[in-house]
């Protein structure tokens, strides 16, 4: 009886957005009288951090800093229309039309600036922290909080911009499947490291060495925390998870989570991981998505070190205790003949 | 942490930001963890009623009688809705993009198509009372024979609404991919290695179970607090439903606790605002977390046949792949899936001869929708899968192999799209490197980009 070790290789690419029938989303942005902007979305965050992101994008373009930034979604009645957060689509999707509502909204802010400072606005430069100077001279300039109020309350101008970003409509081509379903693709490749008791099946993932290129990290912390989460489940669907055990029969549904596996904080493996960035020519900055792709290549990583670690090769998921002690039954049978 | 090795395309990612790039606080953080942040089951409204769904106990019946009126006996039952009360029972989810046909009622009418499937709602003063009411309707089955393997459903009895037990994709029973001449390809390999992957479906697993609460606002409008993950595709789809104008309606969200994909089909709302609308009271429809494992929509499972035809120097020629996605009952959001998963075959790899036939089966089970990674998990599971059996088969180093058949920028991916923007060989590089693996110096002075970038000409 022992504990085998194994090692396991996976690369994946996964497509940021997927489109049937076009797929648009669209930002509203004003400017307050008082110089903070409003973000006016119907999007979901789903607990990814959407309406950060979306908040620094909408800083970042409009050279306003963060913490003046407020993002108003999600309501049908005020916000316009969104496809919904799914398809690794809401930052690229959300985020490109954030951009353009802010390249509008920032155009009014500038000109506005340049009235009340007697310079041409295309000489104007942000400074990313409140204000709006001359280029290369820091002391001609004016805060935003006074060109919103001038802009309010002097020149009767709505300091805004409507943004939208549509993915059109790819139909398949029947016979070959000829299409262009999405914007560009990430990437991941995870090195599972596995320890396979041989009495008992029980696998224990050591440890995840992970390389993503995600375009852009626009928030390195929420990236992180997509890739944790991301590699978490994909250690549950390798070895843990499914509603029907015994599929495709349909008996012993789980119901609750003393029922349904998952892992727990001790069955969670060391993490080591590293971004790398290449920017997607039509993304946000170059953001591709990533929330769907962390969990993809851990689970034929964790399957491939499996196999690496006592000859037996799973084909079906979950890969349960019972599968790899039936597996190495039939490695030892095999031996025998 | 993760660090953000900034050795790889170097000049792409040059940028000078402000605030893009920094980690900022996450906006929702601190009312999570204080408890301070709104879901929609903060929405509490004075006479407000509970939902409770009667479900099919039954795979595939008849339903011979329904008797409703023990259930009206039960104090605080206000009120049980069939399939009459729905003004339009039959839709499909992605109708608004033009996908067809109405395939699934939203409370069953003659039959039942699996189990859990919903037959008749109770309505009622208190959670309990609706609970109570609902295990007092009399359900008279008469069972029908049921399918659940994906490749007997292909040849069995329809049993769906549009007489087909398979997605039509086109005049095709499945979605193809035709790329180069696959049979010649496999003439050409050196080997040929084949292979068969499958999963059973998984549940999102979110803390928050799906649900809403719809107020009717006196004003002939209905607000929905939901925590669905695409507002507009639920508020339409329920002015489809309903036969309501689409500004009688009004969604308010954006918070969610969890998604996954689990909260993308739109079967909460319809019935919830039906109540209200049909008692001019507030209704609350939350899934228990029984519903949210076994009713509410799970991952596909696949069953997936990979044969390869490889030369002995781990070069792929061809990849034929049969993949079939068990829908369940009804299709929901699987056409779009099983899409998406033939447009991801072969993997991010450069194969001349690639063949596909990607099938969305229905079969007598919950029916599977969206879930995170949808049409590709499962998919990379049996590729990668794959490469390690061709790189064990020929004793080569697993990253070597894929390096070797990494797509890159300029390739033609098999659905004919120009591969750009890739960075596979780069990932590989990256991992290698952290895991202290070193590679040949062949494979080190690979790249994504195409030659003449590299030398800089263009």
């Amino acid at each position: 009886m022992a504990k085998l070790k194994g090692r396991g290789v996976a690369a994946v690419n996964y497509p940021t957005g997927m489109n049937l029938g076009g797929d648009p989303s669209q930002a509203l942005i004003h400017a307050t009288t008082t110089g903070s902007f409003v973000v006016t979305l119907s999007s979901v965050d789903l607990g990814q951090g959407l309406k950060t992101v979306i908040a620094q994008i909408a800083a970042e373009t409009l050279g306003i800093p963060y913490d003046t930034v407020m993002v108003d979604t999600a309501d049908t009645d005020t916000g316009p229309h969104c496809m919904g957060t799914f398809a690794s689509r809401g930052t690229h999707r959300i985020g490109n039309a954030v951009i353009m509502a802010a390249r509008e909204a920032r155009e009014v802010l500038l000109n506005v600036a340049a009235t009340e400072l007697e310079v041409d606005a295309a000489d104007l430069v942000t400074d990313g922290k409140g204000r709006i100077h001359v280029n290369g001279a820091p002391d001609k300039g004016i805060g935003v909080l006074d060109v919103a109020l001038a802009a309010h309350f002097k020149h009767g101008q709505t300091i805004s911009g409507r943004g939208i970003f549509l993915k059109p409509k790819s139909t398949p081509v029947p016979e070959t499947g000829e299409m262009n379903p999405d914007s560009c693709q990430a990437h991941a490749c995870t090195i599972a490291e596995v320890e396979v008791d041989d009495e008992t099946g029980v696998v224990r993932v050591l440890k995840l060495t992970n390389a993503y290129e995600v375009g852009r990290a626009m928030n390195p912390a929420l990236a992180h925390q997509q890739i944790v989460g991301g590699a978490w489940m994909g250690i549950s669907h390798a070895l843990y998870e499914t509603t029907e055990p015994y599929y495709p029969d349909r008996s012993h549904g789980a119901v609750d989570f003393s029922e349904y596996l998952m892992p727990g904080p001790a069955d969670l493996a060391e993490m080591d991981s590293v971004i790398i960035e290449r920017p997607a020519s039509n993304g946000p900055y170059g953001a591709k998505g990533i929330g769907e792709m962390t969990a993809n290549s851990p689970i034929p990583a964790i399957a491939n070190a499996i196999f690496d670690a006592c000859g037996v090769r799973v084909e079906t998921l979950p890969i349960t205790p019972e599968k790899v002690l039936r597996g190495i039954d039939a490695l030892h049978a095999g031996n025998q003949v | 942490m993760e660090t953000i090795d900034t050795s790889f395309f170097t000049t792409e990612r040059a940028g000078d930001f402000n605030v893009v790039g920094t980690s900022v606080e996450r906006a929702d953080a601190r009312g999570h963890v204080t408890g301070r942040t709104q879901f929609y089951e903060d929405m509490n409204f004075p006479n407000m009623l509970h939902l409770k769904m009667v479900r099919s106990t039954r795979h595939h019946a008849l339903i011979k009688k329904l008797d409703v009126a023990p259930a009206m006996k039960v104090p605080g039952v206000v009120r049980v809705l069939t399939w009459k009360d729905v003004p339009n029972n039959w839709y499909t989810i992605l109708k608004l993009i033009g996908v067809g046909p109405d395939d699934e009622p939203v409370l069953a009418e003659d039959r039942v198509r699996f189990m859990g499937e919903q037959i008749c709602a109770v309505l009622a003063e208190t959670p309990q009372a609706a609970a109570e009411g609902a295990k007092r309707v009399k359900v008279a089955y008469e069972d029908l024979p049921a399918v659940f393997d994906v490749e007997e459903a292909m040849t069995s009895k329809p049993f769906t609404h549009h007489g087909t037990n398979y997605y039509v994709y086109e005049g095709h029973n499945c979605r193809r991919i035709r790329f180069g001449d696959v049979e010649a390809g496999f003439r050409q390999a050196d080997h040929i290695i084949e292979h068969r992957y499958s999963s059973a479906p998984i549940e999102h697993a979110p803390t928050e179970t799906t649900g809403c609460v719809v107020k009717p606002e006196g004003n002939g409008r209905y607000t929905m607090y939901s925590n669905t993950q695409a507002l507009y595709f639920t508020l339409d789809n329920t002015a489809l439903i309903l036969g309501v104008q689409f500004n009688k309606l009004r969604m308010v969200g954006g918070t969610v606790g969890g998604g996954f994909g689990g909260k993308v089909d739109v079967i909460v709302e319809p019935i919830a605002t039906l109540g209200s609308m049909l008692t001019n009271r507030p209704v609350k429809y939350a899934y228990s977390r029984e519903e949210e494992m076994q009713v509410s929509s799970p991952r596909a499972a696949e069953r997936i046949y990979i044969k390869d035809g490889i030369m002995k120097d781990g070069r792929i020629m061809a990849r034929k792949i049969t993949l079939y996605v068990d829908a369940g009952a009804y299709c929901r959001h699987s056409t779009y899936g099983t899409t998406k998963a033939a447009a991801h075959m072969p993997g991010p790899y450069t194969i001349p001869n690639v063949h596909v036939d990607a099938y969305c089966v229905y079969t007598n089970r919950t029916p599977s929708s969206a879930m995170r990674g949808f049409g590709v998990t499962i998919g990379d599971f049996a590729l990668e899968s794959q490469m390690d059996q061709i790189a064990r088969f020929l004793g080569m180093d697993p990253i070597e192999l894929r390096l070797k058949n990494a797509y890159r920028d300029g390739d033609m991916k098999a659905h004919r799209k120009e591969v750009e923007g890739a960075a596979l060989v780069e990932v590989l590089q990256a991992a290698a490197k952290q895991s202290g693996q070193k590679l040949k110096p062949e494979f080190l002075a690979m790249s994504s980009l195409k030659q003449e970038r590299i030398n800089g000409k263009a």
